[in-house]
Parts: C-alpha cells; structure tokens; sequence
C-alpha cells in the first residue's frame, strides 16, 4: 500500500497565458492533515479542482489514493469527497434529502443512505433542521451540511476549498473541531486556506503557495524556524531613519513595512544578540524608535517568503 | 480505500430524475404555470379566434394537434433554465466529483420534462374534450399520437438542455421559449394554404407541420398517413443533434 495519499511531481496548469500552477510537487502523507496556504490568486483552487479530477493539467502527474487524477479519474472519484467555497447543496431539498442524494449517488442502498443521512444529521448537530428545506439554513448550518454531505460516502480522501471562508467565529471554532475529528478518524484531509492560525491550528503539514509555486513546505514548527526562533521588531523613528537602515547592505530583514517604519530582523532573541543588533543598526541612538521581541509566528513565515519585492525599492516612495 | 464501487450509471440517472422531478414539485409557480399555461392557450385559440374561423371543421377538432405541439415546447423549455441553473451552481462540481456522468446529470432534466409533459398533456386532452373535442383514434392510433409526441418532447428537452449549457445566464436560457413561435407558421392553427406564398414555403416544409398532421391523421381515425416518416426523421434528427451537442457542450464547460 502506497504511504502517501496524494503525490504530485511538476503538475502545470494555464488559463490562457496566465500561468497559475508552476510545476507543483507535492507529498501528502496517508492520514495526515496537510494545509495548501497562500493569497487569493495564488493557485489553490486550482490545485484542488486538478486533485479532484474537476480540471485536467496542462503537464505533470497526480495520483489520488493511489490513482492518476487523469487516467484512473473514475476510482478517484471513489476514493474522494470535495467540499468547495460554495455549498455544493439543493436549496429546495431538505437537509435529509440531499444527505439522502447523495448517498445514493454514492452508491448506497435506499435503506442505507437514509440510514447515513439520520447518522450524519446526528453528527453534525442538524437533526432538527434536517426537515427543513437547505433554503432557510445560516451560513454556518449550509457549511456543515455541506460537509457532511461530503462524507457521505466515507472517502479515504476529503478536499476542502478554504472550508471557514465566509463563517463568524462561532462557525469557524467549530468547523475546526470537525476537522480535527475527522482527521482523528485516520481519513487524509487536504485542505486549502488563506488563514495562517487555520493551517497552524489543523494542518500536519503546510505547503506555503505563492504565484503558482511552492515557496515553503512542513511542519508549523519547521516553517517557523525558516524565520528564526525569535524576532525582533524595530519601529523606527522617522521616514529618514527607516531609509538609513533598510539601505544598509549588511540588514536583510524578514520582513518590513515603509508606512508603518517597522522592520522585522531574526534574531536568537538572547539580550546579547538584540544589543549587539541595536547598536550595529543605531549607533548613534536616535534611528530607533521601540523595538519588541517576540517568538516568529506562522505570519512571519508567511509575510517572509511572499512578500512583494524587497521594500527597500519602495523605502523612499 | 473506499469501500464503495459508486452507483451504477442507471442508479446514478434515476437517483437523478428523482432529484430534478423533486425540485420541480418544490416549484409551486413553475408548476402552476406550466399546467395553466397550456388551458389558457387551449382556450385563446378555441374560443377567441375559434369562432372567426372557418375551415369546414369545428375549429376545436382541427387545432388541438398544433396547441398540444405549442404546449409540449413551452413545457420543455424550462429544461434550458434548470440546466442551467445546475451548471452555474457548485453543485455540478460535487456531482462530478462523486462520478456522476454528464448524461446522467443533463439527462435528468430531459426525463423530468417529459413527466411534466405527460401531466400537462393529460391535462389538455381533458380540457379540449370539455370543450367539445371527439377524437375518433382506435387505441393503438392514440397511444401513437401520445407516443410521437413524447418523442418530440425528448427532442426539444434535449435541444433546450443543449441551450442551457450553451449559455452561462438563466436568463439567457429563458429565450428557449422563443422556439414556441415556430409553432404557429405551420399547418396548426390554419392551413398551410390560407397563408401568404412567401411563408407557404416555410410552414409547408419545417418540422411542426408533418408532426402535426401525423398527430392529426391519428387522432381523427384517418391513420398516421404519409407525413409520418418525416415526422419521425425530424424528431430522431433534432433529438440526436442536439444530445451528442450536449455532450459536446458539457465537455466544454467542464473541462
């Protein structure tokens, strides 16, 4: 049995001559959670629709559950469930009646799909709303339907496309609560989002996408080291001071902001090591302003790998 | 591994055409036009322009085949708007994502239309015999006349179900009704031969008036005459032109 649930190696895809997926590889062990994090823009839907064989790639190689998303699409399918950004529901069916749908699609029984469907109900918390026509569901309820609807027939592989886009917090704790449930359950989830405390909170695994490419892979905490242990954050005095120190060629800072005159330099967050940065960025005590420390978060990681071309060009915009 | 195989493609279409028949149901102002609509065209044509008519028959006897042909494209042409409809939501992606096959998906609205139709049409016989018409059809000429015109239903569901995916907007799909206005220049209403030279050619030689006067020859006692081998190759032709664009068409929109 192959280890890994999805595995691929140099996948393309093109809309016309925009180029959205740059040889794409990517290694998603069985039974992990693995998080595909980027802007919007950034390929994500795109990587997702190719995996759930919605859209064929234009070069490169998939395989899904042991299959090529190409060739072997129909057992794919099998093997998958997708959740999109927008419910995937019958608005004038009753909850009960799309689970009961799909289970039926799925390839269960009459007797077993309703059997399903009151099961899910249960599971997701909507028996009572089962009755009721997906019309008069909240968003939040739409989105849970949505997702047990996916589950119906108990996929070894579950996709969702930024599955708390568009939810209040409430929606979104519990979104994640499922997730994590579902993950404990041993089935691969390969997830999509634009939250960094998302990919943090559920994901075994990151892949940080940027214009189409691969700019990052692994664990939280491998991705945060990336950045360094610690940071340290300098708010500078002035525009003058701001300009001064990122156009000095020995700062290479992780990140920096030129309306907000910060810049965010790695350190090892020792009281040495921040002092001797100070004082070889200010030696004349006048450049800085206040400056934090604080352990590299998950935004650091983030801001660090794709951030528009160095701010140094636009420092005396 | 899943431990599902996915349904079979026949499971898969019925479980489908359950679904769209639901929905239709779920509908009540689709519903309620689309089986009003029909009486109210029965009685505009028998009792407002019936009387100024004359053609040697009573008016009702002779333009029943032309209202149930009428009847039969405004009752598919709402298979435009729900294909559609289907398409531009993101339910067409879990479908195909469960291995649902296009045919299936596109086909369950043709089906669905030809329940809606066959109600519709039951309907409209009972009002035309209220209104006084006697068909003098042995069984088997009737069950044939009803049987040409499912076939006709099929085909111009399918030919709407191929607009649909032609077109990205409902209301776009929504000029499917337009194809009712080839109803009228035909040998329905009036006989070809009332008509001006310039429109004779037309209404002599497309589609409606052989099915038509094949629906009319059965429905009378006269037999299905000679117009029913055309009748049939219209409808098989626009019926397999317009599945395999289907086909063509959800291949395109989904790839």
């Amino acid at each position: 049995m192959n280890e890994l649930a999805i595995e691929t190696s140099g996948l393309k895809k093109s809309y016309g001559k925009a180029m959205v997926l740059a040889d794409l590889d990517l290694r998603v062990p069985r039974g992990s959670v693995y998080a595909l994090l980027g802007r919007n823009g950034a390929g994500k839907t795109t990587t997702v629709r190719i995996l759930s064989t919605l859209s064929r790639p234009d070069g490169g190689h998939a395989r899904v559950a042991g299959f090529d998303v190409v060739a072997d699409r129909h057992e794919v399918r099998r093997s998958i469930s997708l959740t999109g950004q927008y419910a995937a529901l019958d608005e004038m069916q009753t909850g009960a009646e799309n689970l009961r749908m799909m289970g039926r699609l799925a390839g269960l029984s009459r007797p077993a799909a309703r059997l399903r469907a009151t099961e899910l109900l249960t599971g997701f918390a909507l028996t009572e709303a089962g009755a009721r026509q997906v019309g008069t569901y909240s968003g939040g309820m739409r989105r849970r339907l949505d997702l047990a609807a996916s589950l119906v027939g108990r996929p070894s592989v579950i996709f969702l496309d930024e599955p708390s886009t568009g939810l209040d917090l409430p929606s979104r704790q519990a979104m994640w609560d499922t997730v994590a449930g579902l993950a404990a359950d041993g089935v691969t989830i390969f997830l999509t989002t634009q939250y960094l405390e998302e990919a943090d909170r559920l994901a075994d695994r990151i892949a940080l996408l940027n214009g189409g490419r691969l700019v990052a892979e692994g664990t939280a905490t491998e991705l945060k080291d990336r950045v360094s242990g610690q940071q340290l954050d300098l708010h500078m005095a002035s525009e003058a001071a701001y300009a001064s120190v990122t156009g000095r060629p020995d700062v290479l800072p992780a990140h920096a902001d030129p309306v907000a005159l910060t810049i965010s330099l790695p350190t090892d967050g020792s009281a040495a090591h921040v002092r001797a940065l100070l004082d070889q960025l200010d030696p004349s005590r006048r450049l800085i302003q206040d400056f934090a420390v604080h352990g590299a978060s998950l935004d650091d990681v983030f801001l660090a790998l794709t951030q528009e071309p160095s701010p140094r060009s636009t420092a005396h915009v | 591994m899943s431990e599902l195989s996915g349904a079979s493609e026949l499971s898969g279409a019925m479980t489908m055409t359950g679904r769209e028949l639901r929905l239709t149901l779920r509908k009540p102002d689709a519903l309620i036009t689309g089986l009003v609509m029909p009486v109210m065209i029965m009685v505009v044509f028998v009792y407002l322009f019936g009387g100024a008519v004359s053609i040697g028959t009573k008016y009702v006897t002779y333009v029943v085949p032309g209202v149930l042909l009428l009847c039969a494209i405004t009752g598919s042409a709402p298979t435009a708007t729900s294909v559609c409809q289907d398409m531009a939501g993101g339910i067409i992606d879990r479908f195909r994502s469960m291995d649902v096959r296009g045919m299936a998906i596109v086909g369950s609205h043709v089906v669905a239309s030809l329940v809606r139709n066959i109600v519709s049409t039951a309907l409209l016989f009972g009002v035309a015999f209220a209104m006084g018409f006697r068909p003098h059809a042995t069984a088997p000429a009737f069950l044939g006349a009803v049987g040409l015109l499912a076939l006709f239903v099929v085909a111009v569901s399918w030919l709407c179900a191929a607009l649909g995916l032609l077109v990205s907007s409902a209301e776009a799909a929504n000029s499917a009704m337009f194809l009712m206005f080839l109803a009228y220049p035909s040998s329905g209403f009036a006989p070809v031969s009332t008509m001006p030279w310039w429109l004779r050619g037309f209404a002599g030689n497309q589609p409606m008036t052989p099915i038509i006067e094949t629906i009319r020859g059965l429905l009378l006692g006269q037999g299905a005459g000679s117009h029913l081998w055309l009748a049939l190759t219209w409808c098989c032709a626009i019926l397999a032109v317009s599945a395999a664009a289907s086909a063509l068409l959800f291949r395109r929109r989904t790839a």
